[in-house]
């Protein structure tokens, strides 16, 4: 530090001026939806690869603690799945038979292409949320490889959440376990409709999210049924996975229900996902 | 130059650190919040308007990744940084117990404000809940990393100061 009578601005005027500009951008992203635009896909080119990088290592050692402590877990299991798998056996040939009737009904009735199967795009995980309030993370894939912003992101059989913004090589997705993701979706057996939200405090308490909403007046819903997304959600292409309903109250206005939903995906040891390459048609043009 | 140079790896390191290593090596989904103890390191070893610079940019770091509002949190970061600047007269180096206090009152202000900010104004309002399951389980985890990456900080910064203080000789 050299020592010159140099003109320095008093802090309190950085101060005021830095907070200004914050709530500056905060309006804007407020009410503009926006993102950081050019400064995403610059931090994004920057930090990508390293993120690739590091995750890797994370992933490893978490790998290892894993394995320690599931290797009598796995054991047991095995033991219990070997009876299921005998089980099941038996009961996949009755659904076999089944299979085929719909099929051939199916087919009558050109239903065939009801869902679709969509395209897809895999990519991996590289970095998770920095704070602990919400569930936002970093995939490898961005609009280079075709994504773009709406799409919806599957992992295995079940929803894992939505691009919320893309830059060249990454892409950032909200989990549907975010305390502010809301899903439109339906039960399976009955094809109701409800809504499912991300809540904190329950994925925190016994890892499951918050059904609410739900219009069952025929009294038939039961905590174990199936939940997918609705065909009449505006951003989720119909037929995903969710999870299944864990548990189930009838409101105070004795007319909709409201439970919980455990989901589908494991959100604690995601590493990769598929990006659905098509979006829900909803009406709007850009 | 140099100083900035260090301070930026120093803060893109944790940045990286926070968003994998330490998500993986999280206690029931907690991890601690290292650009915290960054921004409030500096605030209080090198005054406020470092503390404000260093603040604003960390936040800023984690507004393009993983805010949905730009300028959240760089708002916080920055604020935390300057009132840590407060305390750079009482600050010693060697003492540990200021610094832990300091890093420990930060962050529950920041987690306190995340809560106000972005659940308590759209009507969740279980604050006790909150408290005991995301705000002092952060507080524990990040006091328990200040104790190693304080001193790493520490010893970077009076590095600096010496070569600083050097040139500084130097050119008389």
């Amino acid at each position: 530090m050299r020592r010159k009578s140099k003109f320095t601005i008093p802090t309190r005027y950085i101060l005021m001026v830095l907070t200004i500009l914050c709530i500056g951008t905060m309006y804007v992203s407020f009410t503009m939806n926006l993102g950081g635009g050019p400064l995403n896909t610059i931090a994004g080119t920057v930090f990508g690869p390293m993120q690739r990088g590091l995750n890797s290592v994370g992933t490893w050692i978490m790998d290892k603690a894993d394995n320690l402590k599931n290797l009598k877990d796995v054991m047991a299991e095995n033991e219990q799945l070997k009876q299921q798998v005998d089980e099941l056996t038996l009961e996949l040939n009755t659904v076999k038979l089944n299979q085929y009737e719909l099929e051939n009904l199916r087919e009558l009735l050109e239903l065939d292409k009801r869902y679709p199967e969509y395209e897809k795009a895999a990519a991996h995980v590289i970095g998770k949320d920095t704070g602990n309030w919400f569930s936002i993370f970093i995939i490898d894939k961005g609009s280079q490889d075709g994504i773009e912003k709406d799409m919806n992101v599957i992992a295995g059989s079940g929803l894992v959440g939505i691009v919320i913004d893309v830059g060249p090589h990454y892409a950032k997705v909200r989990s549907i376990i975010d305390d502010i993701s809301s899903v439109s979706s339906m039960v399976t057996s009955t094809s109701d409709n409800c809504v499912v939200n991300g809540d904190l405090q329950m994925m925190t308490e016994n890892q499951t999210i918050e059904l609410k909403s739900l219009n069952d007046s025929d009294d038939k819903v039961q905590p174990g049924d199936q939940l997918v997304t609705s065909s009449v959600s505006s951003k989720f292409l119909p037929g995903i996975l969710i999870g299944y309903i864990s548990e189930l109250t009838i409101d105070s206005n004795n007319l909709t229900k409201s439970g919980r939903v455990t989901p589908a995906v494991d959100f604690e040891h995601i590493q990769e996902v598929l990006v659905i390459l098509e979006k829900k048609e909803n009406g709007v043009t850009e | 130059m140099r100083r900035k140079i260090s301070v930026a790896v120093i803060i893109i390191i944790c940045f990286l650190l926070q968003s994998t290593l330490f998500r993986a090596l999280s206690f029931a989904n907690i991890a601690p919040n290292l650009l915290l103890v960054v921004t409030a390191a500096f605030g209080f070893m090198r005054g406020k308007k470092e503390g404000l610079f260093i603040g604003f940019f960390c936040g800023m770091l984690m507004d393009i990744f993983f805010g949905g509002i730009l300028g959240f949190y760089a708002l916080e970061y920055m604020y935390i940084g300057y009132f840590n600047g407060f305390f750079r007269k009482q600050f010693f180096p060697d003492d540990i117990k200021l610094p832990l206090f300091l890093i420990g009152i930060s962050d529950i202000l920041y987690n306190l404000g995340v809560y106000v900010l972005r659940f308590f104004f759209r009507g969740n309002f279980q604050i006790g809940y909150f408290m005991i399951h995301i705000i002092i389980p952060e507080l524990v985890y990040t006091l328990l990393v200040t104790i190693v990456l304080y001193f790493i900080i520490l010893k970077i910064n009076q590095r600096l100061e010496y070569i600083e203080k050097r040139s500084a000789k130097k050119f008389v």
